[in-house]
C-alpha cells in the first residue's frame, strides 16, 4: 500500500513539476507556444496514424511488430516515387486529386505488404516460444530498412510539396499554415473509418473476437489466420497513409526515418495503453505535443534530447503504470 | 533446492548428459567427450596467430587486426549469451555496456581530464595531465562500473514482461548513446568531449613500474602494432569469460536461469527468487560488456558516441541467436563468424564477386540487410540456432511437436 502512494506522489510532482513548466514558456512567449502546438497536433496525427499499426496487431497476437516503423518509411518512399513517376510538382486541384490517388495507393501497398509479411515471417511463428517472431520482427526491420536504403539511397532526398503551402490565418501574430491542418483533416476521418470497422463490421468483430481468445474464436467458426491477416492489412493501409503525409509534411524521405518515428510511435501506443485504439490516438498527440514543446520551446531541452525524452516517457509508463492511460489493467495469463 | 526442471525432463539419454540435467542426478563424474569442446577451443585459440599466417593471403582477409575486432564482438556476445541465452532476457540495448565500458577507459587513461595528475601503473608519460590509471586496473573498474549499470538499469525494468522488456532496454540503448554525444555541455562542464569522442586514450600494457619490477616479464607497453600480444589480451578476457559462464551455466544460479527462462511461473513457486537471479545475470551479462568496452577502446585508442548504435546491439544479438542460444561454443563460433563478415568479409567477398562478375555493388553497406535475413531465416529455419544447446534443441522440437495453441513459457 505504501510503495503505490510513494509512485501516486511521484507522479503528481512530476506533474506538478511539467505544469510549471508549461506555464513559465507559455507566459514567456506565447506565440511560440503557439506554433509548437500546431507541429505537436501534426506530429500527433502522423504518430497517430503509425502508432494504430502497433495497437491493433498487439492486440491481437502481442506482437510487437518491429518492422512497422519501417513500413512507413516503405510507404514514404512508394508515395514519393509515384509522385516523382507522375512529373507533377506544382500544387494545384489536379495534383490535390492525384495526391488523394497516390494515397490510397500507397495504402494498398503497405497493407499488401503487412500482409505479406505477416505470412512470411510471423504466421510460421505462431507457436513458438514469444521471443521468436519479437526476432523475426527486428530481423524483417532490417530488411525493410535496407531495401529502403538500396531504394532510396543514402542520403536524405528532397521530394516536391504538392500540398497547398500556405498561410491561411494568422492568430496572435502567428500564422497557421495549411498542411498541418490538411494532415489532421484527413487524419481523423481515417480514424473515424478504423473504429467504425473494428467497432460495427463483421471483421471487425472476428478482430476482436480472436484478440480476446484465439481459441474460442476458432471454435467459432472464425478463421484466425484470416483474421489476424486482415489486422495487418489494416494496420498498413494506416502506415501508408501516414507515409505519403509525413513526407508532404516535411518534403524529405530517408531511408532511416522509420524506426525513429516507429519507436516513437510505439511509444504513444504504450502510453495511451497497447491494445486499445481511443489510446494509441490519445498517447500520439500527447508524445506529438510533449516532443514538439521540447524542441521547440525557449526552455525546451532541445531536439537533441527529444530521443531521450521520448524513451524516458516510455520507460516511465512502462514500469509505474503498464497499462497505459486508457488500457485496462490486464491479469497475467499463464 | 529441489531442481524444478528434473520433472519436466523426458528420461536422460545416453552417452553425454546435457549439464543442468545431470547436476539434477547428482552424477558430477565426467566423461571424456566432455571435454572436447573446451580442449578443442583453447588449442584453437591459441594457434589462431599460427593459423593465420598460414591462411593464403590471410593477410588480405583475415588479418589480426580484424581477428581482434572479432574477439571483441565474441567477448560481447559471450556476455549476451548469459542475459538472453541462460536466463531468456531479451536485451536490445546492450550496446549500452559496451559504450559505458569504452567511456570508463576513456575517462580513466587518457588526457580529458587535463586540470587533474593522477597516475597509477600506467603507460603514459609521467608528466602527462590527466588521470592515467593501468589499463588492467580499468579492466576491473570497468567490469564493477557496467555491473552497477546493469542492476540500476535492471531494478526498476526486469519485473516487466519479456517483449516490454526488450523495448525498454531498447530504450537505455539509445539513450545511453545520445547522453553521450550531448554530454560535452553539461552544464557548463564537458563530459563526454560529445560527438568527437575522447581520443588518444592510454596504451594497453603494465607501465613501466612493473616492467623494470619483473625484468620486462610485464612489458611497459602493447602498442597497436603487436597485434599478437594484443590477441593473446583478448583472447585471455574471452576465456575467462567462457570458463565464468560454462561454470555458472552448471552452478546453482546458472539452472535458476534456465528455470526462469522456460517457465518463469513455475520457477517462482520452487522458491527462485525472479528478480535476484534475473539481476545476477543483467549484471554478469554487463561485466563481459564493461570489459570489452574497455579493451576496445584500449585497441582503437578512443570511445567515439558512433561506434554505440542501436544495429550493434542487434548485431550481437544475431550472434547469439545464429550460434545457438544458451550454447557457448556455437555463439563463439556464430560471434567469430559475423563480427568477420560484418568488418571484413562482405566487402572482401563482394569485392571478389564484382571482380568476377564484373558488377559494381557496394556489398559492405548492405551488411545489415544480410544480418536481418540471417535474423529472419535462422528463426524461420533452425530456430535453435546452428549449434544448440542439447536440451534448448529438444524443448524448441517437441514445442513444435505439441502444436499446442497456447504460447511458451515466456508468456507470463
Amino acid at each position: 500500500m505504501r510503495q503505490v502512494t510513494g509512485k501516486g506522489l511521484a507522479a503528481v510532482g512530476l506533474l506538478v513539476a511539467v505544469a510549471v513548466w508549461l506555464v513559465w514558456n507559455f507566459s514567456e512567449s506565447p506565440a511560440a507556444f503557439l506554433r509548437v502546438s500546431i507541429i505537436g497536433l501534426q506530429n500527433g496525427a502522423l504518430y497517430a496514424l503509425i502508432a494504430l499499426g502497433y495497437t491493433l496487431v498487439y492486440g491481437i497476437i502481442e506482437l510487437i511488430n518491429f518492422a512497422h516503423g519501417d513500413l512507413f518509411m516503405l510507404g514514404s518512399l512508394f508515395g514519393m516515387f509515384l509522385l516523382a513517376q507522375s512529373g507533377q510538382d506544382a500544387s494545384n486541384p489536379a495534383t490535390w486529386l492525384l495526391l488523394i490517388g497516390i494515397i490510397a495507393a500507397t495504402m494498398v501497398f503497405c497493407g499488401t505488404l503487412n500482409m505479406t509479411i505477416e505470412r512470411v515471417a510471423y504466421r510460421p511463428l505462431r507457436n513458438a516460444p514469444k521471443l521468436a517472431p519479437l526476432i523475426t520482427a527486428i530481423g524483417m526491420s532490417f530488411i525493410l530498412q535496407n531495401i529502403g536504403l538500396i531504394w532510396n539511397g543514402p542520403g536524405q532526398v528532397s521530394v516536391p510539396v504538392v500540398l497547398p503551402n500556405e498561410v491561411l490565418f494568422t492568430i496572435g501574430g502567428v500564422g497557421i499554415n495549411s498542411i498541418p491542418l490538411i494532415i489532421v483533416g484527413v487524419t481523423i476521418p481515417l480514424l473515424l473509418l478504423l473504429t467504425w470497422i473494428v467497432r460495427s463490421t463483421k471483421p471487425g468483430k472476428a478482430m476482436r473476437a480472436t484478440a480476446q481468445d484465439a481459441d474460442g474464436a476458432r471454435l467459432m467458426g472464425i478463421n484466425v489466420n484470416r483474421t489476424i491477416a486482415f489486422t495487418f492489412a489494416l494496420g498498413g493501409l494506416m502506415a501508408g497513409a501516414a507515409g505519403v503525409l509525413y513526407a508532404q509534411a516535411v518534403s524529405t524521405t530517408r531511408w532511416d526515418q522509420g524506426f525513429q518515428l516507429g519507436l516513437i510511435s510505439f511509444t504513444a501506443a504504450v502510453l495511451g495503453g497497447i491494445g486499445n485504439l481511443r489510446g494509441a490516438v490519445l498517447g500520439a498527440v500527447l508524445i506529438g505535443f510533449i516532443q514538439a514543446l521540447n524542441e521547440g520551446l525557449p526552455h525546451g531541452a532541445g531536439a537533441q534530447w527529444s530521443q531521450s525524452l521520448v524513451f524516458s516517457i516510455l520507460i516511465l509508463i512502462l514500469v509505474f503504470k503498464p497499462e497505459g492511460l486508457l488500457g485496462e489493467q490486464t491479469p497475467e495469463k499463464v | 533446492m529441489a531442481d524444478p526442471l528434473a520433472d519436466r525432463q523426458p528420461a536422460p539419454q545416453a552417452g553425454r548428459p546435457v549439464g543442468a540435467l545431470k547436476a539434477s542426478f547428482g552424477d558430477r563424474r565426467r566423461h571424456v567427450g566432455d571435454w572436447i569442446w573446451p580442449v578443442g577451443f583453447l588449442i584453437l585459440a591459441l594457434a589462431v596467430p599460427y593459423i593465420q599466417k598460414l591462411l593464403p593471403d590471410g593477410n588480405e582477409w583475415m588479418d589480426m587486426r580484424t581477428v581482434i575486432t572479432c574477439m571483441v564482438f565474441v567477448l560481447l556476445a559471450i556476455g549476451l549469451n548469459i542475459v538472453v541465452g541462460y536466463a531468456g532476457l531479451l536485451d536490445l540495448g546492450y550496446v549500452a555496456f559496451w559504450a559505458i565500458g569504452a567511456y570508463v577507459f576513456a575517462w580513466l587513461a587518457s588526457t580529458f581530464w587535463n586540470n587533474q595528475e593522477f597516475h597509477l601503473f600506467s603507460t603514459a608519460k609521467e608528466t602527462a595531465a590527466g588521470i592515467h590509471v593501468s589499463f588492467w586496473l580499468v579492466i576491473i573498474v570497468g567490469a564493477i562500473v557496467c555491473a552497477i549499470a546493469g542492476v540500476l538499469i535492471g531494478a526498476p525494468t526486469l519485473r516487466l514482461r519479456g517483449d516490454y522488456l526488450a523495448i525498454v532496454t531498447l530504450g537505455f540503448g539509445e539513450i545511453i548513446p545520445q547522453a553521450v554525444r550531448n554530454g560535452d555541455q553539461v552544464g557548463e562542464t564537458n563530459i563526454t568531449n560529445g560527438a568527437k569522442g575522447i581520443n588518444g586514450l592510454d596504451k594497453m600494457g603494465f607501465g613501466s613500474t612493473l616492467d623494470s619490477a619483473t625484468g620486462g616479464f610485464l612489458p611497459e607497453v602493447v602498442l597497436s602494432r603487436d597485434v599478437i600480444p594484443r590477441y593473446y589480451i583478448i583472447m585471455l578476457f574471452c576465456v575467462l569469460a567462457v570458463f565464468i559462464s560454462l561454470r555458472l551455466r552448471e552452478g546453482k544460479l546458472g539452472r535458476a536461469w534456465i528455470a526462469i527462462r522456460e517457465d518463469e511461473l513455475a520457477a517462482s513457486a520452487m522458491g527462485i527468487a525472479l528478480m535476484r537471479t534475473k539481476l545476477w545475470a543483467y549484471a554478469i551479462g554487463a561485466c563481459f560488456g564493461g570489459v570489452a568496452g574497455v579493451f576496445y577502446a584500449a585497441h582503437i585508442g578512443g570511445a567515439n558516441p558512433d561506434s554505440f548504435f542501436f544495429n550493434i546491439s542487434v548485431l550481437i544479438l544475431c550472434m547469439v541467436i545464429l550460434g545457438g542460444m544458451g550454447n557457448v561454443y556455437g555463439v563463439i563460433l556464430g560471434a567469430f563468424f559475423l563480427a568477420w563478415l560484418n568488418f571484413k568479409g562482405l566487402e572482401f567477398l563482394g569485392d571478389s564477386f564484382n571482380r568476377a562478375a564484373g558488377t559494381d555493388i557496394a556489398w559492405a553497406d548492405k551488411s545489415f540487410l544480410f544480418f536481418g535475413i540471417i535474423l529472419v531465416a535462422t528463426m524461420l529455419l533452425r530456430p535453435e540456432g546452428l549449434l544448440p544447446a542439447a536440451r534448448q534443441k529438444r524443448l524448441i522440437t517437441e514445442r513444435v511437436d505439441e502444436q499446442s495453441s497456447t504460447l511458451a513459457p515466456g508468456h507470463i
